[in-house]
């Protein structure tokens, strides 16, 4: 058994990010298509250079056909690949390796999502009714679980804790202000986002990332073709994604204050990239903040805090922007909203512009501009606690040694 | 040892609607007292589970050989709803399960029907009855929901029946075509006359049939839901007052076709060894029946005691009371609520309910022979030590929980928004994550002690989607400690 990785021998030469929120006036292949003509504008090639590509969309199209169709793309292999809210970045994932592989010079992972076409509040599943036993439960309920699960274990006061949660919601917002890309460029204050209409548990209406629209796409190569395309690419360092065994959900050890899938493929990512100490080490981190709670409690199994006190660390201002270690610079999902198969894609598009420094000046981070720190972090987690999938990726402006 | 009752189980649900809520929605004058009221998620068929499981859970129940359940408002036609109560109690296969659904009077059948057969093999009777009636109407604050189960033997009975006669008679008194959910009534004064004479007639023959008088009669029932020829017939029977069974109506209503059982229930957790009883019940005639209580009583009573079984008594005085009117009718269909923007629910698959009928109707999780590791639903793979095909099935549906983590969940599609979350942790291993009711949203904690209950969870395209639900436990006063249970030596192995 062996997670060797790739570190370095992938390339990211362009990148392409259509605006996310709730776009009426976009139809799913309009979504495709905006990004894939940015991505290969970026990379300064044509579409027709790409040999292969993967689509990831977890329920606004199947098969290959959803991408060829709109973008006229002439017999080429589509492989549409769907990991819950990792949807997007298993399509990386899995390009990184086509071309990692030899198989292809050119790849491209396209994440879409078109969400706002159902009529629903938050997110519809897929029929799976089966024997009908299976709980009703919403997504936030489900992660709403962690809240007093973790005010349990470390004896913080549910106020204290919602506190933290409301700062984690007020952060992301305050980031996405500033990009030209979310959903919500608004600042919204403590008061007004502790006082929103409880959806589930402790969570209001701001502890849930929004429901949106959008689409992303990245094209990769071997890393000594890098430089044909471009003179600032970004290099892949580590990239690990595990499905658990839902084990959580049955086994009366889990205490909800953690996700087992998450500290395992940041572990796998953290050793392929080299990552002996996150929070020193990485610039930013891209986390899946589709509840308040998640984040907090990411916070630690992604090793930026030790256990019990990432909600102290929050409270400080760790992960503001001008942070020890700023977490979702770009505003996060609270601020893009989650259509799945592209939020993991807009992650790395962060990525892409900070550690190029090709940000806004009003919000490039200073761990890049000042700290001199070369690497990025991107993360999705797809399910719930006890039973997800997760995936860490690791990306860095620099070739290693 | 003689034939007759062995065991019995009544069940009242959790809310009350305080019939003064009605008078105040309708600007008029306001009634007394409550009713009791079935949930949003609980129908004929779920309130028999829970009197049914109570009238098993006595220790020295014998299995039924069949089952027997009277409503007079099924959950399903052509389709036999005791065969889902027969499920969720985790019955054998070979114990028949038979509905006698439709009229009040069916629910006497039942019980004739199953102490006759009870002199042969175990046999149960559930009777269940949902009351619903207008907006505003008599029925609507007078009747109430519940369910009552007995379970009769060949030996063992606590009492015994000694007599019993009908007095059957066809007059239009109250009626009901089928898919409507109020009975019509002919005027007060006829059924009074009507119901008298049926009522005497039965009384005076069961009794001659028992060799007995009626000053012998230490107990008497007389039920049904014509309440002023009940009254009337109580007064008639030359029974003196103190011996007239009470029928608690001002608490939680008329149970319709269930009434008569929950009184002779209550009358047999009160009556000591020796004793006569007489149940009259007034539907479409009359019918009576004359038992005599045991030397087992005693010992019965002590073993219920002892396990803890919560006496009518009490029951009736249980319940929350504050249930909103506007939510009441919109639990029975009567007012349209609007439902949260979420998909409607989709009936569910009939092979895969077939298939996991255990788990569905039954709360029957799988145990690892192999490591001990308890799976909810059932697994053919080991979560703790991976093999395969080991298990073997073991029902949680009795067992009982502590509250791991919650949620109050304000987005999920419900019947009766919010629904409550809740992971519980079962004594003696085994997690699962399920809805709760019965309960307070703002009352849930972490180390809440709770036990499972049958219940509809929706209905979808005529399908009642049957499945198990977490509710506080009763008495309140539970301790983990207090039921030793079966896993604990698995979970010690595993370490």
């Amino acid at each position: 058994m062996a997670s060797r990785g790739i570190r370095d021998r992938v390339a990211i030469v362009g990148m392409g990010c259509t605006p996310f929120g709730e776009l009426w006036d976009k139809s799913a292949d309009d979504l495709l298509t905006d990004a894939t003509v940015e991505c290969v504008a970026s990379a300064g090639i044509a579409l027709e250079d790409v040999d292969a590509f993967w689509l990831g969309t977890m329920g606004s199209g199947l098969s290959g056909l959803t991408f060829t169709k709109p973008l006229k793309i002439d017999y080429k292999p589509v492989t549409h690949v769907e990991n819950f809210c990792a949807t997007g970045s298993e399509a990386f994932r899995n390009a990184c390796y086509a071309v990692a592989s030899g198989a292809y010079d050119l790849a491209m992972a396209v994440g879409m999502e078109k969400l706002k076409d159902s009529g629903y509040s938050g997110l519809t599943g897929i029929r799976q009714v089966g024997d009908g036993t299976l709980a009703g439960l919403s997504s936030p309920a489900v992660f709403s679980l962690l809240v007093p699960a973790y005010a349990h274990k470390y004896g913080v006061d549910p106020d204290e804790l919602k506190a933290v949660l409301t700062r984690i919601a007020w952060k992301n917002h305050r980031n996405g202000a500033v990009n030209p890309r979310a959903q919500f460029q608004k600042e919204v204050s403590m008061e007004k986002i502790a006082a929103s209409p409880l959806v589930a548990g402790q969570l209001g209406v701001f502890d849930c990332s929004g429901v949106s629209d959008g689409a992303a796409a990245v094209v990769v190569c071997r890393t000594e073709d890098a430089h044909r395309y471009t003179d600032s690419p970004l290099y892949v360092k580590g990239l690990s994604f595990v499905a658990g065994p839902a084990a959580g959900i049955i086994d009366p050890e889990y205490d909800y204050t953690s996700f087992e899938e998450v500290v395992r493929s940041a572990s796998d990512a953290y050793s392929q990239a080299g990552v002996t100490d996150p929070r020193s080490q990485l610039a930013m981190a891209e986390v899946h903040d589709c509840f308040t709670p998640t984040e907090l409690v990411l916070m630690e199994d992604l090793g930026f805090a030790e256990r019990g006190t990432a909600w102290k660390e929050v409270l400080a201002g760790t992960f503001d922007r001008d942070g020890e270690l700023p977490v979702n610079p770009d505003g996060g999902l609270k601020s893009f909203g989650h259509p799945i198969g592209a939020s993991g894609l807009r992650m790395l598009f962060e990525c892409w512009l900070q550690l190029r420094q090709q940000a806004p000046p009003e919000r490039q981070i200073a761990t890049v501009t000042e700290g001199g720190r070369t690497l990025g972090l991107t993360h999705n987690l797809g399910g719930g606690p006890g039973e997800c999938v997760s995936f860490v990726g690791v990306v860095g402006s620099q070739p290693s040694d | 040892m003689s034939a007759g009752i062995v065991s019995w189980g009544v069940y009242l649900p959790y809310w009350r609607l305080d019939r003064g809520a009605i008078g105040a929605a309708f600007g008029t004058a306001q009634g007394k007292g409550t009713r009791a009221v079935a949930s949003y998620d609980e129908d004929t068929t779920t309130l028999g589970v829970e009197a049914a499981r109570r009238a098993l859970d006595v220790a020295g129940v014998p299995v039924p050989a069949e089952l027997y359940f009277s409503t007079p408002a099924p959950a399903y036609l052509d389709k036999t709803n005791a065969t889902t109560i027969h499920a969720a109690l985790g019955l054998p296969a070979s114990t028949g399960a038979y509905d006698l659904c439709g009229s009040v009077r069916s629910g006497w059948a039942t019980l004739n029907l199953s102490a006759l057969s009870g002199e042969q093999r175990p046999s149960m009777a559930v009777i269940s009855d949902l009351r619903t009636g207008l907006a505003g109407g008599a029925e609507e604050s007078q009747a109430g929901d519940g369910a009552v189960a007995f379970v009769f033997a060949p030996e063992g009975g606590v009492a015994e029946v000694i007599g019993q006669a009908s007095a059957t008679d066809e007059f239009l008194e109250r009626w009901r075509v089928p898919g409507e959910s109020a009975s019509r009534q002919w005027e007060d004064r006829f059924g009074e006359e009507a119901y008298l004479p049926a009522g005497r007639s039965a009384f005076d023959e069961a009794l001659e049939e028992a060799g007995l008088k009626a000053d012998d009669v230490d107990h008497l029932v007389v039920s049904g839901l014509h309440t002023r020829a009940v009254g009337a017939l109580r007064k008639e029977l030359s029974v003196t007052a103190d011996r007239l069974a009470p029928d608690y109506g001002s608490r939680i209503g008329n149970l319709g076709a269930a009434q008569a059982g929950l009184v002779l229930a209550d009358v047999l957790e009160r009556a000591t060894p020796g004793q006569v009883i007489v149940v009259v019940g007034l539907a479409d005639g009359a019918d009576a029946m004359v038992l005599r209580t045991t030397g087992e009583l005693t010992q019965v009573q002590e073993s219920r005691r002892q396990a803890e079984a919560v006496r009518v008594a009490d029951l009736v005085d249980q319940g929350r009371a504050d249930l909103a009117y506007a939510v009441f009718l919109s639990w029975r269909g009567q007012l349209r609520r609007e439902p949260p923007r979420r998909p409607d629910p989709e009936r569910p698959d009939a092979p895969a309910m077939l298939r996991n009928e255990g788990w569905k109707f039954g709360f029957s999780a799988s145990r690892c022979e192999a490591c001990g590791f308890v799976h909810l639903p059932p697994t053919r793979v080991c979560l703790s030590c991976k093999a395969v095909d080991q298990m073997a099935p073991l029902r949680l549906a009795d067992a009982r929980g502590t509250v791991a983590t919650f949620t109050v969940d304000r987005l999920a599609f419900s019947m009766s928004p919010p629904m409550v979350g809740a992971v519980i942790d079962f004594d003696g291993g085994g997690r699962y994550r399920g809805e709760m009711t019965d309960v307070d949203p703002a009352a849930v904690a972490i180390g809440n002690r709770v036990e499972m209950t049958f219940r509809r969870l929706y209905s979808a395209e005529g399908v009642h989607n049957y499945f198990w639900k977490a509710r506080p436990v009763s008495d309140g006063a539970d301790a983990p400690d207090r039921h030793p249970a079966p896993g604990d030596a698995a979970r010690n192995e595993r370490g």
